[in-house]
């Protein structure tokens, strides 16, 4: 049987405030325990939350960046629940009438296919502290300093069919939220976090299959792991004759498989009600309006004029508008040499290799972009050839001079292009290499174009790097060719 | 709606409230139904196109700046604690 998958996402983002989605404490990353979570986190009694403007100000953001509604009216709800890093018990969320309506957004797959992925809405609310189980004797250690900090859940429809779209999905979502700069997207230190709902179904089927939902997963590759994993176990379920349950399951990195978190007696009743503390929520035509006048350039848009007024190809447009600081870098570039296939050249070859290599993220790139696109004027305008142009670059990168201009100086990487130079180096050369220059000859004209390399090698190493290639290569055959 | 002795026991349970005897679940039983009536009463009022009220008062909510307020406080709040240690506090253990 041919089985589809379908699977719908939530994504947890941490929004990037100061303070906290209710309180004035400070949700810095890394704190000492506790030192962050004030009477109001801590759900001590007679506090009353206050909603963060900053937090409501990210959330209309990310609603106009996916072309979402922004409702007029907003309410939180109470979602209740016991457990010991929750200390109010209950969660302050939203549920009926959620801060974003729905939206869309645009996914690109491999060989360019793009797929609008729907959202079913976006809301906001707090998050739980901390629970350790290292041994305290016996007992469990709660940190509250993340308890109140704002989150966006972003709710997808099930709109993606593998855990390639799946991937290709939270790209989009970590690209509009660090673009927007709502949220560091860093996921490793949780500040993106999904939850993944996977069902399968025959193909052709209409009705959905029972899903499983996948929690807390933290990767881009444990989301597809995890998908993969789990379509496969329920794959085999069902062709062995058993039913998939719905279930919460956790994904083990360690052993690449998923498993049953166990399941509790009663299904979960988190009994929501409208939190009598929070008044609804009221953004005004001006309000939204004057949200939407804050929005950068989002990744699609820049791609797309990457695309077509640049010219790169569909490919460089993609990486180059993968992320912010590499899009805002490669204009940098561009502004001062003017020419977009020699800034995307280099950004992703020599100065991504060097920033892989060395593990830097390119806001922290010891060459800046205006250095870079001082070299590349240089190569553009025949000041130096590629060879000395890699030299230069090694040596910003080194920090070994301000500029390349500089570099190119003190150094004496000028291009040699005064053609009686070049050929008294190349008379010197053929002076030198008596054994070669007869192979040379001897050789059938079709073998002498490989030939010729090891001539235009010994003349461009005579110059230091600093002869004009073409000017070598066409001087040396006249040369050799004339006898 | 009727309420039944199991959903008293089951609200009491989300809730973590501790029942002493059937004698008292069969006390709360009887309130929770007379205020279930009082509930059925008003579900039989026309509310064709009046919209849903999310709060009694009359006002919508007011917003904060983004600005931290607040100092740390922890040995404050941490002294009426039963149990800490390394500025945890330390609860009985959780498994899930």
């Amino acid at each position: 049987m041919q089985w589809e998958t379908v699977i719908g996402l939530e994504v947890h983002v941490q929004l990037a405030t100061q303070s906290k989605i209710f309180s004035g404490a400070s949700t810095a990353f890394g704190a000492e325990p506790n030192t962050q979570a004030c009477a109001i986190d801590l759900g001590l009694p007679g506090v009353l939350p206050v909603l963060n403007e900053g937090a409501v100000a990210m959330a209309v953001q990310f609603g106009l960046a996916i072309n979402a509604e922004i409702p007029e009216t907003s309410l939180f709800e109470r979602k209740n629940y016991f457990y010991p890093d929750l200390p109010k018990g209950y969660q302050t969320s939203q549920m009926a009438q959620p801060i974003v309506g729905k939206g869309e957004v645009e996914i690109v797959l491999d060989d360019d296919v793009r797929k609008r992925i729907r959202i079913h809405h976006a809301h906001l609310e707090e998050d739980a502290g901390k629970s350790l189980h290292e041994d305290f004797h016996g007992m469990s250690g709660i940190d509250l300093n993340r308890a109140g900090t704002p989150l966006l859940e972003i709710v997808s429809e099930p709109d993606m069919r593998s855990a390639k779209e799946a991937v290709a999905y939270i790209r989009a979502i970590h690209a509009i939220v660090t673009y927007l700069g709502i949220s560091d997207g860093n996921m490793a230190e949780g500040s993106m976090r999904c939850d993944v709902n996977v069902s399968v179904r025959p193909k052709g089927q209409e009705t959905l299959g029972t899903r499983a939902e996948i929690k807390n997963v933290n990767s881009f590759r444990f989301v597809e792991r995890a998908i993969e994993f789990e379509v496969e176990r329920q794959i085999e379920l069902i062709e062995d004759g058993g039913k998939v349950v719905q279930e919460t399951r956790l994904y083990d990195p360690d052993q690449d498989e998923t498993r049953s978190m166990r399941t509790k007696e009663e299904a979960n009743d988190y009994r929501y009600f409208p939190c009598p503390d929070l008044l609804p929520v009221m953004l005004d035509e001006a309000y939204i309006e004057h949200q939407r006048s804050t929005l950068p350039e989002l990744p699609t848009e820049k791609r797309n004029r990457f695309e077509t007024s640049l010219g790169l190809s569909t490919y460089d447009a993609g990486v180059l508008s993968s992320t912010r600081p590499m899009a805002e870098y490669f204009e940098a570039v561009l502004a001062v040499c003017g020419d977009a296939k020699q800034a995307a050249n280099w950004v992703q070859g020599e100065l991504s290799g060097h920033l892989n290599r060395e593990n830097i993220d390119i806001s922290n790139s010891p060459v800046t972009p205006e250095q870079l696109g001082g070299l590349i004027s240089r190569v553009l305008d025949d000041t130096i050839n590629g060879k000395a142009a890699k030299q230069v670059f090694a040596a910003l990168w080194n920090n070994e001079g301000a500029s390349a201009d500089e570099i190119i100086d003190t150094r004496g990487l000028k291009q040699v292009t005064d053609t009686g130079a070049i050929e008294a180096m190349i008379d010197q050369v053929i002076a030198d290499s008596p054994v070669q220059v007869a192979q040379y000859r001897e050789a059938d004209p079709e073998k002498r174009g490989k030939m010729i390399g090891y001539f235009v090698g010994q003349v461009m190493k005579a110059s230091r790097g600093t002869a004009n290639p073409q000017q070598v290569n066409g001087l040396l055959k006249q040369k050799l060719d004339e006898a | 709606m009727a309420i039944e002795h199991s959903d008293v026991l089951r609200a009491a349970h989300l809730a973590r409230l501790g029942l002493n005897s059937d004698a008292e679940a069969a006390g709360y039983v009887d309130d929770l139904t007379r205020i279930l009536e009082m509930v059925d009463r008003l579900q039989a009022v026309d509310t064709e196109g009046v919209a849903p009220l999310s709060h009694p008062l009359d006002a919508t909510q007011r917003l904060r700046p983004d600005e931290v307020t607040e100092t740390n406080q922890r040995e404050t709040f941490q002294a009426c604690a039963p149990e800490t240690a390394d500025g945890l506090y330390l609860v009985p253990r959780v498994v899930e």
